[in-house]
């Protein structure tokens, strides 16, 4: 190869077999933009895990101070002040958002089935469908809660955990349809074949066969829909926000206190000790929320690979 | 879509078979449509109440409601002008920065990094959409607001001080800026999640293509890889938009809660969605309802259009449809 010339058609000094293999004038040039982007590219990244970091760091720093039995089983002392616990916002955030799950997660998978199992992807109906959800879940959660509060708490002349229930569940159920319909459409096709040709009733087929197969993913959907709902702030602060300290597990007729205005009407007081008893909340509620995120992947991760995927 | 429709056999037989079928499949049927109708109705019922809660206000303030800068409501006087300057103003803070940071992490995070870097990053970015917007609020009054006020905000003014938003800093950090930075670490996750989606089902042939001419990295990101997804990008960065359009309570928490338009974003302003929050407690009068009312009609229009133009732009992209 070394011994045949130059062909005609280069221009003399274009290329030249004897020079080393290495990049030189524009080429050096273009690879330096690249390396600089691919650097960006990598920088940002870190800057996003940093900033994970950072706020975490700053909650657990503010947070561990408060944080002891006695802060999760005590409720907050009635007339402010130092001392107590977050039990009552604890169990009334449990309950809210067990409510909202149980009302959501039903309608967000049937939806799911329909546009799965019932309908063909491109028709009318199924198009309304989905053009539904998507605006559903790009509504603002501060004007879920006013709906909320006009639908509900005006009426009713008072707020209550209920309510809030409805507000989260509305703010669920995009989620879980979404995230149902992505794992419905995941099942296998030979398990829906085989139902067919065994003649079983598509009712049958997807109550016994394909809802089961699903369920890993649904139940990871609900998971992280729940850790949504559990932080959600603005509408509680709107049809659920005026509670007094103590624990109840009644959801009707009054304010549940619960986690997220807790830490928010904390913020906006002056008093330190509730400052303190925020950060203890915001740990807690972070701590839950981050788990059950890394909770429902290991969960997705373990249905998928059942599921061949 | 009707053409995909009909050349789908399965799926047409799959709705005739559920049309004629037992009693069993029409009642779940049944069950799944009105799941389908409850969900649309309740979005027409959440339009339905926001106009009827917001009548009294349109009727008194009308159209002006939205250039009026007064909101007393002690007085009786409300107008959204502050309101939707820092709403925009704080929006567009934080789609400037967090656009090209999330892009950047997407192309990191699709072409650049290792698998076993992938694996981690990816969900970590993620998770940073988890962090409840009532926790970044308390990280912004605490941490973040001192931190802009005695370091990023002066930096800024030294050096762009010349441009009018860019004034001296103020004594609490708090103000439209800090809101801007902390809808960033909300909006950055979102944008980044879609297009790291839409570069890793960029065709394999087209990048492959780029790169046996002799095509360095970036230079395939900017020919191949930007060029065929660059309207999921576009739909991805609206949903962010109406994200953080929508953010009540990190605004609320960190903007400072002003009652003036100030040019420079260092000062304090409000949003449409932290001033309904904030304002919720302290009701003085039916007018003052119906004018957080009017506040809110105003979001769910800006919400349900940024979704609608994400699906517009979305819709037109499909790279299976072009290139399979």
């Amino acid at each position: 190869m070394t011994s045949t010339a130059p062909s005609p058609e280069l221009q003399p000094g274009a290329y030249d077999p004897t020079s080393p293999l290495v990049a030189s004038g524009n080429l050096r040039r273009r690879e330096a933009v690249s390396r600089a982007i691919s650097g960006l590219a990598t920088a940002s990244s870190l800057v996003a895990v940093a900033a994970l970091v950072i706020v975490t760091v700053a909650v657990v720093r503010h947070g561990a101070g408060a944080l002891s039995l006695s802060f999760l089983v005590k409720d907050p002392p009635q007339f402010g002040g130092p001392g107590g616990g977050i039990a009552s916002a604890i169990v009334g955030t449990s309950l809210i958002v067990a409510m909202a799950a149980i009302i959501a997660t039903p309608v967000g998978v049937l939806c799911a089935l329909y546009l799965v199992e019932f309908s063909a992807p491109g028709s009318r109906p199924a198009r309304a469908m989905r053009l539904a959800l998507d605006l559903m879940q790009g509504l603002p959660t501060v004007v879920v809660g006013l709906f909320i509060f006009g639908l509900v708490v005006k009426p009713a002349q008072a707020e209550s955990g209920f309510a809030g229930s409805l507000a989260l569940a509305i703010i669920m159920l995009p989620l879980i349809a979404r995230s149902s319909q992505e794992v419905l459409l995941t099942v296998p096709r030979g398990l829906r074949d085989g139902t067919d040709a065994l003649g079983v009733d598509r009712w049958r087929a997807i109550m016994t066969v394909i809802l089961p197969t699903a369920l890993g993913g649904i139940l990871t959907g609900t998971i992280l829909a729940v850790a949504r709902a559990a932080g959600e702030t603005a509408p509680l602060l709107l049809i659920d926000g005026a509670f007094t300290p103590g624990t109840t597990v009644q959801l009707f007729g009054h304010a549940v206190p619960n986690i997220p205005v807790l830490i928010f009407t904390a913020v906006e007081s002056a008093d330190p000790s509730a400052f303190a008893r925020a950060w203890g909340a915001a740990l807690v509620l972070l701590a839950l929320i981050l788990i059950a995120n890394v909770g429902a992947r290991v969960l997705l991760a373990r249905s998928r690979a059942r599921m061949g995927l | 879509m009707s053409v995909r429709a009909s050349l789908n056999p399965r799926a047409a037989a799959r709705g005739r078979v559920a049309m004629e079928g037992s009693l069993g499949d029409r009642i779940l049927r049944g069950l799944c449509i009105a799941a389908g109708l409850l969900a649309g109705g309740t979005l027409l019922a959440v339009a339905y109440q926001v106009i009827s809660g917001a009548r009294l206000s349109i009727s008194t303030f009308g159209l002006p409601f939205l250039v009026h800068s007064a909101w007393a409501p002690n007085l009786g006087h409300f107008g959204a002008a502050v309101m939707l300057y820092g709403t925009a103003v704080s929006s567009a803070i934080a789609l400037l920065i967090s656009t090209p940071v999330a892009i950047a992490i997407a192309i990191y995070l699709s072409m650049l990094a290792p698998r076993a870097v992938r694996i981690v990053v990816g969900p970590l970015v993620e998770m940073l959409a988890a962090i409840p917007s009532v926790i970044l609020g308390l990280w912004g009054i605490i941490v973040l607001a001192p931190f802009m006020q005695r370091h990023v905000e002066p930096a800024l003014h030294g050096v762009l001080g010349f441009i009018p938003i860019f004034g001296p800093a103020q004594t609490t950090g708090l103000g439209v800026f800090t809101a801007g930075v902390i809808l960033t670490v909300m909006v950055v996750p979102i944008i980044a999640s879609l297009s790291r989606d839409l570069f890793l089902s960029v065709p394999r042939e087209l990048t492959d293509a780029a790169e046996s001419v002799g095509a360095t990295r970036w230079e395939v990101i900017r020919g191949v890889v930007l060029p065929t997804t660059v309207s999921g990008v576009s739909a991805a960065i609206m949903l962010g938009l109406g994200r953080a359009l929508g953010e009540a309570i990190a605004v609320a928490s960190v903007i400072g809660a002003g009652n003036v338009v100030h040019v420079s974003t260092f000062e304090t302003g409000n949003s449409l969605a932290a001033r309904i929050a904030l304002d919720f407690a302290y009701i003085v009068s039916n007018l003052h309802t119906a004018s957080l009312f009017y506040l809110a009609l105003i979001l769910l229009v800006f919400g349900l259009l940024t979704n609608l133009i994400a699906r517009q732009i979305a819709s037109r992209y499909d790279v299976h449809r072009t290139f399979a």
